[in-house]
C-alpha cells in the first residue's frame, strides 16, 4: 500500500513519505538529481525557476526549527512561495482535525504539503486524503520515517565512498525512537551495502530488531570494528526520565563515540550524525569537530536533497522522462 | 536550401561569417561566447577555436530553466552550467545548434539574466528551421531551412559532427 | 402467535447433539418440535430451508450499540437491527456507554430502548466499579436485580490488585459472572499495535503480548483465591490460551472467549497505517492466531463474540495512533465463523456451538439450543451464498470494517426471535 501510495502508475515519485517500497534505481535518481542541485549553492545567483508559482506549504505539527529551515531553504531556492504552518500555537490544538486542517489549506490553492507530525503514519494519511494535485513530503512522522534525512546521509555516504556495495555502516544510539534510524536502514540496505549494525543497549532497540534487515549489538568496540560509516543518533533527555537509560554519562561511557572507540572502525571512517548534536553524551567534541567528521556537509547536502525530491515529486505528471 | 545539401563546414564558414559581419556591425565589445547543452555547446567550441578567443568558452545547461517542467516534469542529466561570475555589461553572443519553437532561446535568456544584466545578446545558430512559437529568432545563422511536418534535425557529435534528419513517427 | 414451520433445512443444534435435515415447529413463541412436525400442525408461516442450514440463534457475549451516549457511532435501534441480520438473537452490551451502566437507571433505559426498537434480549453488562473508574465498587446487587448479566470493568483499568480481589469477593456473594479483559496498563501505555515485526518496521508504539498475559495470571490466581465464577474477554495470544488451559486442568471455573476477527487475522494482514485494522487488542502474530485457533477446537476457548463496536467515520480518519480501535464485526460474524471451517478445518458443530451453546451456558441462560419449550430463537443461513460488504447489505451505523466492499461467502436469511420473525434477508 505505501508504495503504491508514493508512485505513479507510471513509476515516478509522486509523494515521499518513506524509503519502503522505493527501488534502489528510484533512490539512485533521487542521489543524482541532488546532485544537479548541488552546484546551485555556489552560484551567486542561488536560484532557479522550476518551481515557480508553486506554493509549497511547511505543515509542522511538531516543532523543528532546523529541518523547516532547510525545506524552505530548498523550496525557495526553486524559486516556489513557501507557506509556514507551525500547528502547535494554531487551530489544531484548539481541536481542529488534521482533515480539517489539509482541506482549509487546500482551499487556498496551495501544491505542496511538508509535514512533520508526532503520530506515526500522518504523513501516509495526509497523502491518501489530500486533493489529486498536491505532492507530500514527510518531514517526520512519529517513529515512523524520516526519508529526506536518510537521503541526505545517503548522499554524504556515496560523495566520500563512491559505492555502496561492500560498506559496514553502524548506527548508534536511540533505535527504538529513531524515525532517521529506520529510514536509514531500509535505504543503506536497498542501496545494497554490505552490513547494517545497530548498536545500543536493549531498552534502545526495537523489539523485532531482527526482522529489520540490521545486526544488533551491545558493545560498541564489537560494532565499530572495521566499519566505513559511523552514524550517531540524537539521544532526547526523557529517555533518563522514562526509565530507558540511568544516565548522559553512563550513555557516553558505553556508547559515546569518542576517538579511542572510532579508531575501531576503518582509519578513512566517516562520521555522520543527523544533528542537533549532543556534545559528551552521544559524541565527544574533538570526534565531531575532527577530521573524519562529515556532519556539517550533511547540513548542505540536506538542502540539495531537498529540492531533489520536491521537484521529482511536483514533476511527477510528465511521462517517461 | 535543400537539405540534402548541407554540409557541416560550409555551414561553419557561413555562420562564422555572419557572425563577424555582426560583430562589426553592432560593435561588439571583448564578446563571450556562450554554447547551450549539448548541440549548441559544440558548435560554440569550433567557432570559439576560428574566432581566435581568448576568454575560456561559457556553457548553459537550461534544464532548469525550461517551461515544460509542468508537462514533462524533472529531466534527468543535468549538465552544470559554466559561466563567469558577472555578467553585467558584457557582449554576449549565444550558439546553439539548431532554433526551431524558441523556447530554448528564451529559457537561456533567462538564465543568462539570472546571472546579471548583459549589454546585448546576439544569438547564432548553425540550422534556422520553420515552427517558431516565440517571437525570437536568430541574429546569425549558417543555412535557413523548412521542413516538412512530422520532420526533425538534430546536430550530432562531438567529432565528427553531423546532421540528422529523422522523421518522427506521428506528427511532433 | 405465529406458528412457524421451517422444513427441508439441515438442523444443526449442538446442545441437543442434532444434525439432521429435518423440520422445525415453532409456536407460541417457543419451540414446539423438532426434526418431525406434529401431526396436526398447521403452519401459518412456512419457511423452506432447503439448502440452508438451522441452528439456534447466536449469542454475542460483548456487541457494543452505542447507546446511551455514543449515538453519533451508532443507536440500539440501528445495531440490534445489524444483530438481527448477522443471527445474533440475544446479545450482552459492555457497561462502558454513556452514562456507564453502574445504575439501575440506566439498565432500564436501556431495556426500554431495546424494547422500543423490537429486540428485547439486549443483556446489560454491569460496571465493576463506579463510574469505571477503578476504585469504588458498584451497586452489584442493584444493577443484578435491574437485569445485569454480569459485571466488568471494560476497559477500564482497576486502581490495584486488591480492589480486583474485592470486587471478585463482592460479585461473588451476588452470584454474578464476572466478565474480565486482561490488560496491564503500564505494559500497554500507548501502545495501538502488537509489538511485533509490523510496529517495529513502522514506528507504532506497541503492545507486548506480555501486557495481557501477565493480567490473566492475575485474575485467574484472584479467581483462584476468591473463588469467583469468571469469563475471560476477548483473549488475543498464546499465552492467554495456554494459562486458561492451564487453569481449567487444575479445576478452576474459568472460561473465555475470542474475537472473530481475532481468529482469522494477524499482524501481517495489517495493511500499513490502515485504522481499519486499529483494534484492541491489537492483531496478533501468525503462531498467536494458530494457537487461538487450537485453543477454539480443544474448547480451551469457550465462546465466538463479535466484540462489535461501531465507529463514525471521523473516528477512523486520522494518523494510525490517534484513530479510535475497534470494528463493526457483527455482520461478519457468521461467514468468518464458516472461514473457520472451510479454511481452518475446525469442526462446523464446535463454531456453532461456540456461538449458541456455549455463550448461553456462560451467562446461565435457557437458551442457545432448539430444545423444546425454550424461547425460539432461531437462525436460518446459507452457507454457500456469496456476497459483497457494502452499502446495501449492511445495516450497522458504523462502517469501519477492514472487510469493506470484499466478497464473503454465508449469509443469514431468517432470524426468528421469541417465535417473531424479524429478519428476512432480500436479495437484491
Amino acid at each position: 500500500m505505501h508504495r503504491h501510495l508514493q508512485l505513479t502508475e507510471h513509476g515516478k515519485l509522486k509523494h515521499f513519505l518513506s524509503i519502503e517500497g522505493l527501488s534502489k534505481r528510484l533512490l539512485t535518481e533521487i542521489l543524482d538529481t541532488a546532485e544537479s542541485f548541488a552546484g546551485i549553492s555556489e552560484h551567486q545567483v542561488k536560484k532557479v525557476p522550476l518551481l515557480r508559482g508553486k506554493t509549497i506549504v511547511n505543515l509542522f505539527f511538531e516543532n523543528s526549527t532546523r529541518t523547516r529551515t532547510t525545506f524552505e531553504l530548498a523550496a525557495t531556492r526553486l524559486s516556489a512561495d513557501v507557506l509556514n504552518m507551525n500547528i502547535a500555537t494554531s487551530a489544531t490544538s484548539k481541536g481542529e482535525s488534521l482533515l480539517d486542517t489539509i482541506r482549509n489549506l487546500e482551499a487556498m490553492h496551495v501544491d505542496m504539503f511538508v509535514v512533520r507530525h508526532a503520530l506515526s503514519g500522518a504523513a501516509h494519511f495526509i497523502a491518501q486524503h489530500t486533493a489529486p494535485h498536491i505532492s507530500v513530503i514527510n518531514a517526520g512522522d512519529g517513529q515512523h520515517a524520516h526519508p529526506t534525512q536518510a537521503m541526505l546521509d545517503m548522499f554524504t555516504i556515496r560523495q566520500h565512498k563512491k559505492q555502496f556495495a561492500g560498506l559496514k555502516v553502524a548506527i548508534v544510539g536511540d533505535i527504538l525512537h529513531s524515525r532517521v534510524a529506520r529510514s536509514q536502514i531500509l535505504a543503506l540496505n536497498t542501496l545494497g551495502v554490505a552490513e547494517v549494525r545497530v548498536i545500543a543497549p536493549k531498552t534502545l532497540l526495537p523489539a523485532h530488531v531482527g526482522s529489520m534487515g540490521v545486526i544488533p549489538l551491545h558493545v560498541m568496540e564489537e560494532g565499530l570494528s572495521d566499519v566505513d560509516v559511523v552514524i550517531m543518533l540524537r539521544l532526547q533527555k526523557e529517555r533518563m526520565n522514562s526509565a530507558f537509560l540511568p544516565s548522559e554519562s553512563e550513555f557516553f561511557k558505553c556508547y559515546g563515540l569518542t576517538e579511542t572507540k572510532l579508531q575501531q572502525a576503518k582509519p578513512d571512517a566517516i562520521v555522520m550524525h543527523p544533528g542537533p548534536i549532543n556534545r559528551g553524551v552521544e559524541i565527544a567534541s574533538s570526534v565531531a569537530d575532527g577530521p573524519q567528521s562529515v556532519i556539517l556537509e550533511q547540513v548542505s547536502n540536506g538542502i540539495a536533497v531537498r529540492m531533489a525530491v520536491m521537484t521529482m515529486t511536483l514533476g511527477h505528471h510528465g511521462g517517461a522522462a | 536550401m535543400p537539405t540534402s545539401s548541407l554540409n557541416i563546414a560550409d555551414l561553419l564558414d557561413t555562420l562564422e561569417a555572419d557572425i563577424r559581419q555582426q560583430i562589426a556591425s553592432r560593435k561588439l565589445a571583448n564578446p563571450l561566447l556562450i554554447g547551450i547543452h549539448s548541440g549548441g555547446a559544440w558548435i560554440a567550441e569550433q567557432i570559439h577555436r576560428r574566432l581566435r578567443i581568448a576568454e575560456p568558452l561559457g556553457l548553459l545547461d537550461i534544464t532548469f530553466y525550461r517551461d515544460d517542467f509542468s508537462q514533462i516534469g524533472m529531466h534527468p542529466n543535468v549538465k552544470a552550467s559554466q559561466l563567469p561570475p558577472h555578467l553585467e555589461g558584457r557582449d554576449i553572443i549565444l550558439i546553439d545548434d539548431v532554433f526551431y519553437t524558441g523556447r530554448t532561446i528564451r529559457a537561456a535568456l533567462n538564465e543568462i539574466f539570472d546571472y546579471g544584466r548583459p549589454n546585448q545578446v546576439l544569438l547564432a545558430v548553425l540550422i534556422e528551421r520553420n515552427g517558431r512559437q516565440i517571437p525570437l529568432q536568430p541574429d546569425c545563422r549558417g543555412a535557413r531551412i523548412d521542413l516538412p511536418e512530422g520532420q526533425r534535425i538534430k546536430l550530432t557529435g562531438p567529432d565528427p559532427l553531423g546532421i540528422d534528419l529523422q522523421t518522427l513517427a506521428c506528427a511532433a | 402467535m405465529t406458528k412457524i414451520l421451517i422444513e427441508n433445512g439441515r438442523i444443526i443444534d449442538p446442545a441437543n447433539a442434532v444434525d439432521a435435515v429435518g423440520s422445525l415447529c415453532i409456536a407460541d413463541g417457543k419451540i414446539l418440535q423438532v426434526l418431525t412436525p406434529p401431526a396436526d400442525f398447521t403452519p401459518d408461516l412456512t419457511i423452506n430451508a432447503k439448502g440452508q442450514i438451522v441452528c439456534p440463534g447466536f449469542i454475542d457475549l460483548s456487541a457494543r450499540l452505542r447507546e446511551p451516549g455514543h449515538s453519533q457511532k451508532g443507536t440500539i435501534k440501528s445495531e440490534t437491527r445489524a444483530a438481527l441480520s448477522a443471527g445474533v438473537t440475544s446479545l450482552c452490551l459492555p457497561p462502558d456507554t454513556k452514562p456507564c451502566i453502574d445504575s439501575p437507571a440506566v439498565v432500564e433505559y436501556i431495556k426500554d430502548k431495546a424494547e422500543a426498537a423490537d429486540y428485547p434480549r439486549v443483556y446489560s453488562i454491569g460496571a465493576l466499579t463506579q463510574r469505571l473508574d477503578g476504585t469504588e465498587l458498584s451497586s452489584m446487587f442493584a444493577l443484578k436485580q435491574a437485569g445485569c448479566i454480569a459485571v466488568s470493568n471494560a476497559h477500564a483499568p482497576l486502581g490495584n490488585l486488591l480492589i480486583l480481589r474485592r470486587a471478585m469477593e463482592y460479585a461473588g456473594t451476588h452470584g454474578l459472572l464476572l466478565m474480565c479483559r486482561a490488560n496491564e496498563a503500564s505494559l500497554s501505555g500507548k501502545g495501538c499495535a502488537h509489538e511485533g515485526a509490523m510496529a517495529s518496521q513502522y514506528g507504532l508504539p506497541g503492545i507486548p503480548v506480555a501486557a495481557e498475559s501477565i493480567a490473566l495470571a492475575q485474575a485467574l490466581e484472584l479467581a483462584q483465591l476468591t473463588g469467583c465464577r469468571m469469563h475471560v474477554s476477548q483473549i488475543s495470544c498464546k499465552q492467554s490460551v495456554i494459562k486458561i488451559q492451564q487453569a481449567k486442568k487444575y479445576g478452576l471455573n474459568v472460561t473465555a472467549d475470542a474475537a472473530i476477527h481475532q481468529l482469522h487475522l494477524s499482524e501481517n494482514d495489517v495493511l500499513p497505517f490502515d485504522s481499519h485494522y486499529h483494534v484492541i487488542p491489537p492483531f496478533r502474530s501468525e503462531e498467536d492466531g494458530h494457537y487461538l485457533r487450537e485453543g477454539l477446537a480443544n474448547g480451551t476457548i469457550d465462546a465466538i463474540c463479535s466484540d462489535h463496536q461501531p465507529h463514525d467515520l471521523d473516528a477512523k480518519l486520522g494518523a494510525f495512533p490517534e484513530t479510535e480501535p475497534g470494528i463493526a464485526s457483527l455482520e461478519t460474524l457468521l461467514p468468518l465463523t464458516l472461514e473457520l471451517t472451510s479454511l481452518h478445518r475446525i469442526d462446523l458443530h464446535k463454531t456453532l456451538a461456540a456461538l449458541t451453546q456455549k455463550p448461553a451456558a456462560i451467562l446461565g441462560l435457557q437458551a442457545g439450543a432448539l430444545t423444546p419449550g425454550f424461547s425460539a430463537d432461531v437462525c436460518i443461513f446459507d452457507p454457500d451464498l456469496p456476497w459483497q460488504v457494502n452499502e446495501q447489505t449492511w445495516h450497522s451505523a458504523g462502517r469501519n470494517t477492514p472487510y469493506w466492499q470484499q466478497s464473503l461467502i454465508g449469509k443469514v436469511t431468517h432470524t426468528i426471535q421469541g417465535g417473531r420473525l424479524l429478519y428476512k434477508f432480500r436479495n437484491r
